[in-house]
């Protein structure tokens, strides 16, 4: 056995033993319920709704490798477009877990496809996650195989509108609420595409480096490029947002502004500038940063102050924080497994 | 042709409804008349007992369905006059127009009843996503955090209790209703301040108060059309006047208070 063989099992041992720890943490939430988590009365949704929002977005971003790719035959994508869907397929997944520890009941989950209610947002993200899913596994499944079909590429063209409207969809549960002035915004569903096309894309260039995967150096380049623009064009509107909620003076406009989300929006403006300085952890700023500002202060921040004025600050508890860490490291498990197979399918061809 | 009792039923049931105009369950509350005694809460008290509303510790997970806030966080900083401000409101689910907790739900575990615009709730079907609690603009909804069993002083067997992980709510006691009575907490209100009816029909007392009275409700311009009314009298000078004087004590500090008080407690006050 090589030693890349034997590190290899390690990590996969230790993150398999991550993910167990966490169902042992689920059980214990699902029996003792969701009192062990930080939420309350006021602040009814968390760090896993975040963690949802966060991952519903690097999903979609694999449309900033497959559109290049596919509509426009951009071939240096040819290396990376792969990992690409395998990584929608993994974040979907998460992005799934994460509504799934979030529910009260979950053994009831299914009621949601037996009573289908056409008017709730949280319906229809269901359904186009589903969809994005098998439109992404039939899309790996096929490009494994060998070189694209003509059926593929419509596949391919179809899952372009789908992965904008998952992320759209998951914007509208929350821009569509009137009691939530936070939320209720027509930038939403736009900021989010802006800083999941930022989110993904760093995450692919990481995941390439994890891997020592040679994506290619024009792949990389345009992928840094995509993400730059996308950072610009979410700091952008996270801009816009500050302007009218306090030029307007709207007080319960600005209520929602605390020092955690100047931190967060702060820590994307070094992230942006990072990445236009060209530096090499910019990647690794820009996916940070975002995690943070859309999957751990969008959601909190909507709830505080309660529509009845009250400040009730959300501090995840440990049980929380390791539900979340092991779903994390469920969806490296699964990366690792996508990756390996794309990247030995990419050897093969080769070699 | 044979019919079926099941199907014999169904057709009285749709004969019944095309033939009646819908009714609209309203309340509305007189807070001069509440604020006779600001520091009751035998409607809280009175409602929470007759559901099996437990009295749970930590104010964060509590459970409530009809509750007093203070008059500005209700309305609104700027609707808060002086003479108002401070002065404790009864708040309840809105059982709205327009129910934005109806619209969001992924289930129809919460739905609007066509026959008298009640917002019914079944606890057996929700899958607790709490996407009801972050739609709801009254914060009129309340998760089972926790099993609530452990919390409860005395359960009454005539109503059913929750378990942990869905969420609950004011049901304008539909279930008294449907006996022909009145709302637990309209009835135990020794001041009569609430009055409860149907909206549309004129005759009724509470459309009559909505007419003759300077009636306004919770964040209208949501436009998810609150059938829970408050009304007070409005002085020449255009301010909100209402009895309430000075508080006796913040509502804040009263809160442990109304929650360690068995029922009656205040009988005597």
């Amino acid at each position: 056995m090589t030693v890349l063989a034997r590190t290899y099992r390690w990590r996969m041992a230790l993150l398999a033993a991550a993910v167990a720890a966490g169902v042992l943490l689920w059980l214990r939430q699902w029996n003792q319920g969701l009192v062990l988590t930080g939420m309350s009365r006021d602040v009814a949704w968390g760090l896993y709704i975040g963690q949802f929002t966060f991952f519903v977005g690097v999903a979609a971003s694999a449309v900033t490798v497959v559109l290049p790719y596919y509509l426009h035959a951009w071939k240096a994508f040819g290396r990376v477009v792969i990992l690409g869907e395998m990584l929608a397929i993994a974040s979907v997944v998460v992005a799934m877990l994460f509504v799934f520890v979030d529910l009260g009941r979950p053994d009831r989950l299914l009621n949601v496809l037996l009573h289908p209610s056409p008017s709730s947002l949280m319906f229809w993200d269901l359904l186009a996650l589903a969809g994005y899913l098998a439109l992404n596994v039939i899309l790996a499944r096929a490009a494994l195989a060998g070189p694209p079909a003509a059926w593929t590429r419509v596949m391919a063209l179809i899952s372009i509108p789908w992965a904008v409207s998952i992320h759209t969809i998951t914007a509208f549960l929350y821009a569509g609420l009137a009691g939530r002035p936070f939320w209720l915004t027509a930038a939403m569903a736009p900021r989010f595409l802006a800083s999941a096309f930022a989110a993904g894309p760093a995450l692919l260039i990481l995941l390439c480096r994890a891997f020592r995967y040679d994506a290619g150096e024009e792949a990389l380049r345009k992928l840094r490029l995509v993400m730059t623009y996308a950072m610009t064009a979410n700091v952008f509107l996270a801009l816009m947002e500050v302007f009218t909620a306090f030029y307007s003076g709207i007080p319960e406009q600005a209520a929602h502004y605390s020092p955690w989300t100047w931190l967060s929006g702060g820590l994307a403006a070094a992230a942006l500038a990072m990445a236009l300085g060209r530096s090499r952890y910019a990647p690794a700023a820009v996916f940070a940063s975002l995690a943070i500002d859309k999957g751990v202060v969008l959601i909190p921040a909507g709830f505080i102050p309660s529509p009845e004025g009250a400040v009730t600050p959300y501090i995840p508890t440990a049980l929380e924080l390791g539900i979340v860490l092991a779903i994390w490291c469920a969806g490296a498990l699964l990366v690792t497994v996508l990756f390996r197979i794309a990247i030995a399918a990419r050897q093969a061809e080769a070699g | 042709m044979k019919i079926t009792r099941q199907a014999f039923l169904a057709l009285l049931a749709a004969t019944v409804r095309a033939f009646s105009k819908p009714r609209r369950m309203a309340m509305a509350i007189d807070l001069g008349k509440c604020w006779k005694d600001h520091g009751c809460t035998r409607c809280v008290q009175a409602c929470h007992a007759a559901h099996n509303v437990p009295q749970i510790p930590d104010r964060r997970r509590e459970i409530k369905w009809i509750w007093k806030e203070r008059f500005e966080n209700a309305f609104g900083e700027e609707n808060a006059g002086p003479a108002v401000a401070g002065a404790p409101v009864p708040l309840l689910c809105n059982h709205c127009e327009h129910p934005e907790c109806v619209k969001v739900c992924p289930t129809g575990a919460t739905w609007k009843r066509e026959s008298d615009g009640l917002v019914m709730m079944d606890e057996h079907r929700c899958i607790g996503c709490r996407y009801c609690m972050a739609a709801c603009p009254y914060g009129a909804r309340s998760f089972d955090w926790s099993d609530p069993r452990p919390f409860l002083r005395a359960i009454d067997p005539a109503y059913p209790t929750r378990a942990k992980g869905v969420v609950e709510k004011c049901t304008f006691c539909s279930e008294r209703l449907a006996r022909g009575g009145q709302p637990a907490c309209v009835e135990v209100c020794p001041f009569k301040a609430m009055v409860f009816g149907d909206a549309a029909d004129p005759s009724s007392a509470v459309a009559q108060l909505l007419q003759a009275r300077h009636a306004f409700r919770r964040k209208p311009e949501l436009g998810a059309g609150p059938n829970v009314f408050y009304l007070l009298d409005v002085g020449q000078d255009g301010i909100l006047r209402g009895d309430w004087q000075s508080p006796r004590a913040p509502i804040a500090n009263r809160r442990a208070d109304c929650q360690s008080a068995p029922q009656g407690h205040r009988e005597g006050a």
